[in-house]
């Protein structure tokens, strides 16, 4: 069948879609309680000038969060593999580090880098330094011993058994740190703009709920999760074509 | 204590194999003398030249241990990759690559192979390193039958004239392979030899010296065995 992996995310998204439907319709919920997706679509319609300029900042955020937390992570991850007698410095803070919520420190994070784009970004880049991290190293850690024993009687250089075989055996593992951090970066984005922002979706949703414009919220919200599902998807293809060899040695896994 | 006291002799340009029981120590053993995983045993090793054996050694295992990422020709380079030596050794991987029959293969990944093939490549891998002494941890006992033999023959053909040291469980490849067979047995470790059949390697497993010592072998590594378990 043509397009058949599309056709069962499309069936269930058309299928919330009457289910939600029916429940206005069902309960009579007045529109702001709960409007229909009929009128959050004509809504997102009509003020998609408004919403896309919040979109733009949050995507920036989130963006600039997903780089900076990823390169961070990377570099933690790497440090801690190469030199061992760090990693037992290293790794207690880090731990510690994740018992401190980072919506704790969202108000902080706001007094710091002020009420624009640079806090946000810093609590997609704490929100997501951990998940890469943690992913990276334990992919560094758990090379294949045979690899390493091969690699030694070869006389390879410790820099060089990490660059040719540690890292590239360690891509899976970064990716699914990557992957995890796709999907949670926008949620620091929007926590910050919820603590103090003037521009974004996490933003206009706010300034919509208190003015009862809860057709406008919604319609916020919707653009927020397609562009999350976006991004996810967009990443996951990137990372399967970066490391097709992952799939080719494990055919049996469904994809 | 696995080893007490324990000399090896493996002759040069020879072929040594060594048997024994699962657990015996065959691989702590080669793995010792390959320098990986020795622990804090004590290993002194003499090569006939004088000069140390560190880094004139190739290791084979049991697993192919191709890398998934690299075509075959670039997991047939590890060793340069990893020294950082360039493409100085690239005609020698493609011409033997070609004469093992992988020829047409060079740029697949190594899941794209069988387990045949991919063990040629790791046995490419180990003679593209050019070093005197190949220590190999039973190379083919994952394979069939069928082609286990053909890699055996192969394997007998491309190292002639390398100091082998094999270790196998399986007798006949022993005995077709081995310029000297070594029976591992008791604790601490001792070697029991075997007879080796008169005729050059590889040799044909309807040998009637193979077939006959045969026998005589399994009998020797039956009573390894049950010292094992007394």
């Amino acid at each position: 069948m043509i397009g058949a992996p599309l056709f069962r995310p499309f069936v269930i998204f058309v299928g919330l879609l009457a289910g939600w439907q029916a429940i206005v319709i069902a309960l009579g919920l007045p529109r702001f309680i709960l409007p229909g997706p009929l009128e959050v679509g004509s809504t997102l319609f009509r003020q998609a000038d408004k919403i896309l300029p919040h979109l733009w900042i949050t995507l920036s955020e989130i963006g600039i969060g997903l780089v900076l937390g990823t390169v961070l992570g990377t570099c933690s991850a790497l440090v801690m593999a190469y030199f061992t007698p760090l990693r037992r410095w290293l790794m207690p803070v880090l731990v510690v580090s994740q018992a401190i919520p980072v919506f704790a420190l969202a108000p902080i994070l706001v007094l710091w880098f002020g009420y624009g784009v640079a806090s946000k970004a810093a609590m997609a880049t704490l929100i997501i330094y951990f998940p890469v991290t943690a992913a990276f190293f334990d992919g560094l850690r758990r090379t294949e011993p045979g690899w390493l024993d091969l690699a030694h009687t070869m006389n390879g250089s410790r820099w060089a058994v990490l660059r040719q075989v540690r890292i590239p055996a360690a891509l899976p593992a970064f990716a699914s740190g990557l992957r995890v951090a796709a999907a949670v970066a926008p949620i620091g984005a929007v926590v910050g703009e919820w603590v103090g922002s003037s521009a974004g979706l996490g933003y206009l949703m706010l300034h919509a709920n208190a003015r009862m414009q809860v057709d406008l919220m919604f319609a916020a919200l919707f653009t927020l999760a397609v562009s999350a599902v976006v991004l996810y998807f967009a990443l996951d293809t990137l990372l399967r074509r970066a490391i097709s060899w992952q799939h080719e040695s494990e055919p049996s896994e469904e994809v | 204590m696995l080893f007490d006291d324990l000399h090896l002799d493996l002759p040069g340009g020879r072929w040594t194999c060594l048997l024994g029981p699962s657990g015996v120590g065959k691989t702590s053993l080669l793995r010792m003398i390959a320098g990986i995983g020795g622990g804090d045993r004590e290993v002194e090793i003499t090569c006939g030249d004088g000069k140390p054996l560190h880094g004139r050694a190739a290791y084979m295992a049991q697993q192919d241990l191709l890398l998934p990422w690299l075509s075959v020709l670039d997991n047939a380079l590890l060793g340069s990759r990893l020294r950082g030596e360039g493409r100085k050794r690239e005609p020698l991987a493609r011409e033997l690559l070609k004469s093992v029959g992988l020829g047409d293969r060079l740029h697949d990944r190594p899941a794209a192979l069988s387990g045949g093939m991919r063990q040629r490549v790791a046995l490419v891998r180990t003679l593209v390193e050019e070093r005197p002494v190949v220590l190999m941890d039973e190379p083919f006992s994952g394979l069939d039958a069928i082609t286990k033999l053909e890699l055996q023959s192969l394997a007998a053909r491309m190292l002639r004239g390398r100091t082998v040291l094999l270790v196998t469980h399986d007798p006949l490849e022993a005995l077709r392979l081995g310029h000297q067979l070594l029976v591992l047995s008791g604790r601490p470790v001792r070697f029991e030899p075997a007879t080796v059949p008169p005729s050059p390697t590889p040799r044909d497993v309807r040998d009637h010296s193979v077939l006959a010592l045969q026998g005589d072998l399994l009998d020797l590594l039956t009573q390894a065995k049950l010292a094992e378990v007394a």
